[in-house]
């Protein structure tokens, strides 16, 4: 049985220079488990609509995002490893909500995923989770290692 | 989430509503339901997603694995009641070419 998700949600006031806004970071640990994704997912998207983010936004495109992101990370990132937790980091702005998924696995290099869209992949039964990704969300980013996504959906 | 199950008896179609998710964590139910409809003889099916809130690439991956084993024999699996960013998701895979996609079950249905 899979042990209860512990969310952490923590509101920081951020002073810009045109004024002040109030940025809610929501921290997620969750455990290397796809039973878990929904859940966790569940979980963040209530969070970002009691933090104000517009219901579409929290109902679809962050809930389909985010679970990609899980999903990529429990099985490739820490190859169903129960040891290795998946770290989720939330950041509900004014202008951006931006997702960090962060696993513990060697990583990977993001420019070596092929196009689930070509013809001799089309109908395959895998492959297209990072694809949707990159086209649902506005702007994302890995870091050096490749173990670590950056998903930013901007508000406006 | 789960899935509901029935039979339009005078189609000879098996209807499979989704009701909630369509991803990683359950997508394995919905193949056993369908491989089991499959050993028992049927072969038209319906994917009914009126009340399906979001589906992943993993929900998407198990559609087409099940439509090609299906029309592998004789049948054939379409689609139902998507909204439009479900559809959204099938258009950007370029799925919805793979796919028979009507508007509502009950059209799904007598389009048999």
């Amino acid at each position: 049985m899979t042990a209860p998700l512990r969310l952490v949600v923590r509101r920081r006031e951020t002073a810009v220079l045109e004024g002040s806004g109030r940025t809610v970071e929501i921290l997620l640990r969750v455990p290397t488990d796809l039973d878990a994704v929904e859940e966790a997912v569940d979980l963040v998207a209530r969070h970002c609509l009691a933090s104000g983010v517009p219901p579409r936004a929290a109902r679809f495109v962050m809930r389909v995002v985010l679970c990609e992101a899980l999903a990529n990370a429990i099985q490739y990132g820490n190859r169903f490893d129960t040891s290795k937790r998946v770290d989720v980091r939330v950041e509900v702005a004014a202008e951006a909500v931006t997702l960090h998924v962060r696993d513990e696995g060697a990583g990977f290099d993001p420019t070596t995923i092929p196009d689930p869209t070509a013809s001799n992949r089309i109908d395959a039964d895998k492959g297209r989770g990072l694809f949707l990704i990159r086209k649902l969300a506005d702007e994302v980013r890995f870091n050096d290692r490749g173990n670590a996504i950056c998903m930013i959906l901007n508000r406006a | 989430m789960s899935f509901t199950v029935r039979k339009d008896e005078m189609k000879d179609v098996v209807v499979i509503g989704v009701d909630g998710q369509l991803i990683v964590g359950n997508r394995h139910d919905l193949k056993k339901k369908v491989l089991d409809a499959l050993d028992a003889g049927d072969r038209r099916f319906v994917v009914d997603f009126t009340a399906t809130g979001y589906i992943d690439s993993s929900g998407l991956g198990v559609l087409v694995s099940l439509a090609k084993k299906i029309r592998e024999m004789g049948g054939d699996l379409r689609l139902a009641g998507l909204n439009d960013d479900l559809r959204t998701l099938f258009e950007l895979t370029k799925l919805d070419t793979l796919f028979t996609i009507m508007d509502s079950a009950e059209e799904a249905v007598a389009a048999f």
